[in-house]
């Protein structure tokens, strides 16, 4: 009987990716990027409202390395390979994993059975709404002056960007990056480790 | 029909995922989600910047630097807002910011 239902959630989250894309095909003559965009936008908006309204918090963190995968599909579409290996790398490989150590560091039993949301979840969504309904109109509204092409930007061109001779505008943010991820590990271990480990019950 | 080559495209799928973050940051209890909010909009926003680099001809191959730059700047706000909550989480015994009420009593 439990597997009925496993095999009934596959089935459901195979329609969610596959829908979008077959509408674009079929319906709408898109093309097959317009397809794989169509696919990837609806995996990662899907994940995304996964991650923010389901109840079991192991779930939201699993959901975001969804939508972190979607997104550096989109990446990939965009013509930017190196920024989608480094959304695998970093997002996934570093970022999730912290937070999922950090999510079974604090959790209780009781946890899954409380209320999810706070009270204002109503004002917040109506907020939510606004928002993107003004980013939306915004975009459609300005003329950005886009080409109609996606430029593709290759990895020695990006590094002929940030630490070539001929135009090194990006070098200081590179270093002062490098410096700032010094002070945040120095600053984590501090705020995270115990003062007084004799105090502690744990 | 050009979904995949309209900028337009890119930035709708980013604002529409700004807002589920801004919803979750807004309505979520547990800490964790909060911060896992804040990541889903800084996402968004560098959804936006590499769209901007790779359709703008003026800022071709910025855009991808600038997003690079920024998951950097992310990493390390996750692991300090990681080791705040964690810090908080040893002294309340909660992660539940609206039990965080110490200084309202």
């Amino acid at each position: 009987m439990r597997a009925w239902l496993y095999l009934l959630a596959a089935a459901i989250a195979g329609a969610i990716v596959t829908t979008p894309a077959l509408l674009v095909l079929i319906l709408m003559g898109g093309s097959f990027d317009d397809a794989l965009v169509a696919s990837l936008g609806t995996l990662m908006l899907v994940a995304g409202i996964a991650v923010v309204s389901m109840r079991d918090i192991i779930r939201c963190g699993l959901a975001m390395i969804v939508c972190f995968l979607a997104l550096a599909g989109l990446y990939v579409t965009l013509g930017a390979p190196m920024v989608a290996a480094a959304q695998v790398i970093v997002y996934i490989g570093a970022i999730s994993v912290l937070i999922l150590f950090a999510i079974m560091l604090t959790q209780d039993k009781a946890a899954p059975s409380r209320l999810v949301f706070q009270t204002q979840a109503a004002p917040a969504a109506v907020a939510a709404i606004i928002v993107g309904v003004l980013v939306a109109v915004a975009a459609y509204g300005t003329d950005w002056g886009a080409a109609n092409k996606v430029a593709h930007i290759a990895t020695d061109a990006l590094a002929q960007i940030i630490f070539g001779s001929d135009r090194p505008q990006y070098m200081l943010a590179f270093e002062a990056v490098s410096v700032l991820l010094l002070a945040a590990v120095i600053g984590g271990v501090f705020l995270a480790k115990r003062e007084d480990p004799s105090q502690d019950a744990i | 029909m050009g979904l995949a080559n309209e900028l337009n495209t890119y930035l709708t799928l980013s604002g529409v995922l700004f807002a589920i973050g801004t919803f979750g940051f807004l309505a979520r209890r547990n800490a964790i989600s909060m911060l896992m909010s804040i990541e889903l909009m800084l996402n968004a926003v560098n959804l936006t910047i590499v769209a901007f680099g790779a359709f703008v001809p003026d800022l071709e191959g910025d855009g991808a630097v600038i997003a690079l730059m920024v998951m950097a700047v992310a990493a390390a706000e996750a692991t300090v807002g990681l080791a705040i909550v964690i810090a908080i989480f040893r002294n309340r015994r909660t992660p539940l910011v609206d039990e965080y009420d110490a200084m309202r009593r």
